[in-house]
């Protein structure tokens, strides 16, 4: 794979058996994402909860242990496992809060995994809320406070639509791209995910977009507009995760874990070395993902994707990455229909960040739902014929500082 | 021999006509109108950082641990109690064994802290002292006085070697002249008539410093190759010249229409001016005005062409400039209005024992640099940040604020609070290693391009007027 400016597990290969069919997903439930001013964090889990255990078919008592993921604990539920533990009422089992920016709700799903897979537990509970719409602006808090007392004073007061559009600036500078001919490419992502969005019920944004509508859009960090943003949204989703070998007890169709993966920046990127072209977490959790799932020509065994499209800039060098796309050449697929919902390997078939929606924490749990009823032919309008290999994929933080976390998922 | 070892002139790099204030604000007061431009501060900007900035440049091609004094002159002290020049210092990154002092309350403050600096030298309890003034005054909207302040700083190094411009010697005058004053609880600066001002104040005092210098030391005017002293008013100011006995050609221009009357900064600046365009031998006579007056002279060495070469000084600032094309705009960065900054304007903690122990990172921009593989490194780090090398502990500080450096990639953020959006910041790759995310300023979005080169620049990265804190970091400009 091109691009990488690290030597992968140069020092000794981390992983070790991995994780691969050894945990499956009995039960999901996911909220309808949205600017839902009439729920607050306890609604979200609730009603993401109880679609779960429905859908696993088991009660509530079942439940061993459980992870909680929550990012901006100041307009959220706050900290601690308590939120999660005291309005479902879980009869006093361990319950862990998970955080790691965008990567949260993929976190806390790995604690479910490796908490049954280890054997400590038979069954684990994953669940990711987030309440965005609390704040009095729009787009996320500022990062100003959540860097720490220290980056308070010496990091510019990014947000997150700046910090990716840095990427922008870059990409387009280094391949040659016109601004119009870069953000034409990129409207081309956006528009394909507004149209998935519509097929969706449960998506936040439910509208078509046109691509010059998206062009034309007002700037919101240059060189990115409104419509290369991903929707600000509330909600909540979660899984129940068993041991494989017990999974059929539960449900015909559960769905495997074939990868799970979390690479976090260690500095280089953004004091050093960043090309300004490509994420080097993703990169690196992509190529341990392969391994552990054992896929070598990831362009041909995925059959569909949920990237973390907060950006349309992040799912555009996504692609690149994950090694679907030849470096700088996305925009070629991309504008081929490579990547549309009858496209080779459909990105965002629910809507994506994009348009399903943003609640930080809820999102990685939100990606593997879709993927989860991909596989078992749950999707309805939005129905991928026939799909073996799912991938998820979250990113948080910047581009140069960043935590990615990916899943594979299969039958 | 005491004298000038180097100069630094900051001048801001907007500017506002006169007439845009006049258009907006004459109808309150229509016999307010002057000509020209004036130097306006960013809304990033205050004393502090100017003297900073001037500082910095004074300093060029310096050892800064040769500095053992620091004086900071200004009537705008951003705080009343937090040494101001003690932040000057550290921004600077000079050592922490140096005496600092605030020389404050009048606009003749900077002259008095060059007499102080050249005492302590010529006493040989310092070896050099390095003197910023700085102000950024405001006028109250509408008045005379408005369009007469500027906002610029200006810095000299006083020395004892290699000075390109000896201290002949000084006389000074001190009186209570109450012609323009402000407590504590003042925004702007009270004013007694200016016709009394122009004929018992301004009209009176430089004549009488430079005419008690010319008795002391047994001199007349045609002695001196230039004679620098501040506009107040633009007649009084030939008034004074002819009264003396001085030809036009010996004054110098006072830069009243390019950057405005810029109070403890304005008779240094001038002096530079003079300096720029000064040969060895040339006699050099300076006074300021403000509560009596401070007259000084010197007589230019040698060493003057090394330091046109080394330093930029007030010509190069003055020419580069970009314009604020209307009052509400300046309105804003002055903080005259109460704007509405949004749930995003809302200011965060900051933790002061932080400050404290990141002071020569936050303040003074000093990284690392791995004596095993040589990466520099900013903020610093304990581990070396290159995976080739991972040294531990095996760091020197390594300052990165007179370093230039080349845009890697950058945006223009429409949704970050700024007073002037959009709000621009990028990663900047420095000459010589070492790679940031800093805010840019100074300059408009179009301008910028990848690969375009910068410097660092001392700014005000965030102002929390409720808690009193001013977040003070650097930030990268365009090259002047």
């Amino acid at each position: 794979m091109e691009g990488s400016t690290n030597t992968l597990n140069k020092k000794g290969d981390i992983m070790s058996k991995g994780i691969k069919d050894k945990v499956a997903i009995i039960g999901m439930g996911c909220t309808k994402f949205g600017e839902l001013w009439d729920k607050g964090s306890e609604d979200l889990m609730v009603e993401a909860f109880l679609e779960c255990i429905k859908d696993a078919g088991v009660e509530k008592e079942e439940i061993q242990a459980a992870w909680i993921g929550s990012c901006f604990d100041e307009v959220n539920v706050g900290k601690s496992a308590l939120p999660l533990s005291t309005t479902l009422k879980l009869p006093f089992i361990p319950v862990t809060r998970v955080e790691n920016f965008c990567a949260t709700g993929t976190e806390a799903l790995r604690g479910a995994v490796y908490a049954v897979a280890s054997g400590a537990y038979d069954m684990a509970l994953a669940l990711g809320v987030e309440k965005l719409k609390d704040t009095g602006y729009g787009g996320l808090p500022d990062f100003g406070s959540a860097m720490g007392s220290k980056n308070r004073l010496i990091m510019p007061n990014m947000t997150a639509p700046g910090g990716f559009a840095m990427m922008a600036t870059k990409y387009f500078n280094k391949y040659g791209l016109s601004p119009d001919e870069g953000k034409r490419m990129l409207a081309h992502v956006s528009s394909k995910s507004h149209h998935n969005g519509t097929l969706n019920p449960k998506a936040h944004l439910r509208k078509e977009a046109s691509i010059d509508q998206i062009i034309n859009a007002p700037i919101i960090a240059w060189p990115l507009g409104l419509f290369d943003c991903c929707g600000v949204s509330d909600g909540a989703a979660a899984a129940i995760v068993v041991r494989a070998e017990d999974a059929k007890k539960y449900r015909e169709d559960p769905v495997y874990i074939k990868s799970l993966q979390v690479a976090v920046s260690s500095g280089e990127e953004m004091l050093l070395n960043w090309d300004g072209v490509h994420v080097e977490t993703t990169l690196q959790a992509a190529q341990r993902a392969y391994k552990e799932a054992g896929i070598t020509d990831p362009r041909k065994e995925i059959s569909m994707m949920e990237l973390h499209d907060c950006f349309s800039i992040t799912e555009a060098v996504t692609y690149e990455d994950l090694g679907i796309s030849k470096r700088g050449k996305a925009k070629k697929d991309i504008e081929s229909g490579f990547f549309d919902l009858d496209g080779r390997i459909p990105a965002q078939p629910d809507g994506g960040l994009k348009c399903f929606g943003h609640p930080i924490a809820a999102s990685g749990l939100r990606m593997i739902y879709e993927m989860y009823k991909q596989l078992q032919g749950k999707a309805e309008k939005r129905q991928i014929p026939n799909p073996q290999i799912g991938l998820t994929h979250n990113l948080g933080g910047f581009p140069f500082y960043s935590v990615a976390a990916i899943s594979i998922l299969g039958l | 021999m005491v004298g000038i070892v180097s100069y630094g002139a900051y001048i801001p790099s907007y500017r506002i006509d006169r007439m845009n204030i006049y258009m907006a604000m004459g109808w309150l007061n229509p016999a307010s109108m002057l000509p020209g431009e004036k130097a306006v501060a960013n809304y990033d900007e205050d004393s502090i950082t100017m003297a900073v900035n001037a500082g910095a440049e004074c300093l060029t091609g310096f050892r800064r641990d040769t500095v053992d004094g620091l004086y900071f002159a200004t009537t705008t002290p951003p705080f009343i109690e937090r040494q101001n020049s003690s932040i000057i210092s550290t921004a600077l990154n000079l050592s922490p064994n140096i005496k600092t002092g605030d020389f404050t309350n009048s606009i003749k403050a900077g002259t008095s802290a060059l007499i102080s600096a050249y005492d302590s030298i010529e006493a040989g309890t310092s070896d050099n002292i390095l003197i910023c003034t700085s102000d950024c005054r405001l006028g109250k909207p509408g008045g005379y006085l408005e369009e007469m302040y500027g906002d610029s700083a200006a810095s000299l190094l006083i020395g004892k070697n290699n000075e390109i411009a000896e201290i002949k010697g000084s006389f000074s005058i001190s009186y209570d002249f109450v012609d323009h004053w402000r407590t504590k609880k003042d925004e702007y600066n009270r004013s007694w008539e200016d016709r009394w001002i122009r004929d018992e104040g301004y009209g009176r005092f430089i004549i009488e410093s430079i005419s008690g210098l010319l008795r002391k030391y047994d001199l007349k005017p045609d002695d001196f190759s230039k004679v620098c002293y501040p506009c107040i008013y633009e007649r009084a100011h030939a008034f004074i010249c002819t009264k003396m006995g001085f030809r036009l050609e010996q004054i110098q221009e006072p830069l009243f229409t390019n950057i405005g009357n810029t109070g403890t900064s304005y008779p240094f600046l001038i002096l530079i001016s003079a300096l720029e365009e000064a040969k060895p031998g040339d006699r050099i006579l300076l006074a300021s005005y403000g509560n009596g007056s401070d007259a000084v002279y010197f007589e230019v060495t040698d060493g003057i062409e090394d330091a046109k070469g080394r330093v930029k000084g007030v010509k190069n600032m003055i020419e580069s400039k970009q314009m604020i094309d209307t009052y509400e705009k300046y309105a804003v960065f002055k903080n005259l209005l109460d704007i509405d900054k949004g749930g995003r304007g809302e200011e965060a903690f900051t933790s002061l024992s932080t400050l404290w122990r990141e002071r020569k990172t936050v303040l003074g921009l000093v990284g690392s640099k791995c004596r095993e593989c040589g990466t520099p490194q900013y903020p610093p780090q304990r581990i070396c940040v290159n995976p080739d090398c991972g040294a531990i502990d095996d760091m020197e500080e390594y300052p990165f604020s007179d370093k230039k450096g080349t845009i890697f990639t950058y945006t223009g953020d429409n949704l970050a609070f700024s007073p002037n959006p959009p709000a621009i910041y990028g990663l900047v790759d420095f000459d010589g290693g070492g790679r940031y995310l800093f805010d840019f300023t100074d300059c408009e979005l179009d301008s910028l391009k990848v690969g375009m080169p910068v410097k660092m620049s001392f700014r005000r990265k965030y102002a929390d007027e409720n808690r009193g804190i001013y977040g003070y970091f650097w930030k990268a400009v365009p090259i002047r």
